[in-house]
């Protein structure tokens, strides 16, 4: 078990297994299938069943997100020994306010995103309850950042 | 109690999970916000919502959902359902509200997954 301060989320610590994902950008068509592939995989890799769980929770918020608002994402899946990381990047209109963003409640959701149940405002902030450690950056116009760690 | 009291006590239709019906179920969460299900509902729960499009399929996967139940005789999708029975959830329907629904599910002995939430939730 690791415990201290949070270190560098690109350390060199080996890694095991890594995969890549592209998420299509302003569809719902499949979101979520990104993160049903990345839960089997854990699912197959046979971490507890709440590790397993965190990782899929955080996924599928960072999934719902660029369905949301970016035009096209990438989730990448990193298994090291004592860590699951899940960097999800996204070309899109990115976050002026991250500090913002990140309250319970606020929300730059449209009607469209409201209808499949999502846009309350809760995405981050979720993300940041269920992960170990959690970094976000964004640029306006470019696009936005997430790295989620999840300890085993 | 088994879904198949779920069932009974809802008088409800089943989509999907014919063959599941004997799993047991002690707690439910009930919403029709997506985002509010991943913040609280726990593994092993009940889904009470009258949101019917497959998102409800996919948010329950993620969470570990035992079981969907449409509330306020709502249909789902096709996809909802196709979805549903690719990733084995049990998904059913009943024509009484919400509040009627979680109301006779209580009286049963099913309670919620969480009580209350925290009253400060720090997230900094």
């Amino acid at each position: 078990m690791w415990n201290g301060s949070p270190r560098s989320v690109t350390s060199h610590e080996t890694v095991a297994y890594e995969n890549s994902f592209l998420v299509a950008g302003k569809t719902f068509k499949n979101a979520g299938k990104v993160s049903r592939q990345i839960k089997t995989l854990l699912q197959k890799m046979k971490f507890p069943k709440e590790v397993v769980r965190r990782a899929a929770i955080v996924t599928y918020e960072a999934e719902i997100n660029i369905c949301s608002y970016a035009e096209r994402g990438r989730i990448v899946l990193r298994v090291k020994p004592k860590e699951i990381s899940i960097e999800a990047t996204d070309e899109g209109q990115g976050i002026a306010d991250i500090e913002l963003a990140m309250k319970e409640g606020y929300s730059t959701a449209t009607p469209r995103i409201v209808h499949m149940g999502f846009g309350a405002g809760m995405g981050l902030a979720n993300i940041k309850r269920f992960s170990d450690v959690f970094r976000i950056t964004s640029e306006v116009g470019k696009g936005t950042h997430l790295e989620m760690i999840i300890h085993v | 109690m088994t879904l198949r009291e779920v069932k009974e006590i809802l008088e409800a239709e089943v989509f999907v999970g014919h063959d599941q019906l004997d799993m047991e179920v002690k707690t439910a969460f009930g919403a029709d916000l997506m985002s509010d299900v991943l913040a609280f509902a726990k593994a092993g729960s009940l889904l009470l919502t009258g949101l019917t499009n497959p998102q409800v399929v996919r948010t329950s996967d993620v969470l570990d959902i035992a079981a969907i139940i449409i509330v306020r005789g709502k249909r789902p999708l096709i996809e909802t359902i196709l979805l549903a029975e690719e990733l084995k959830i049990p998904l059913l329907g009943t024509r009484y509200i919400l509040f009627e629904t979680a109301g006779r599910l209580y009286k049963h002995g099913i309670v919620g997954c969480v009580e209350r939430v925290a009253e400060k939730r720090d997230l900094s």
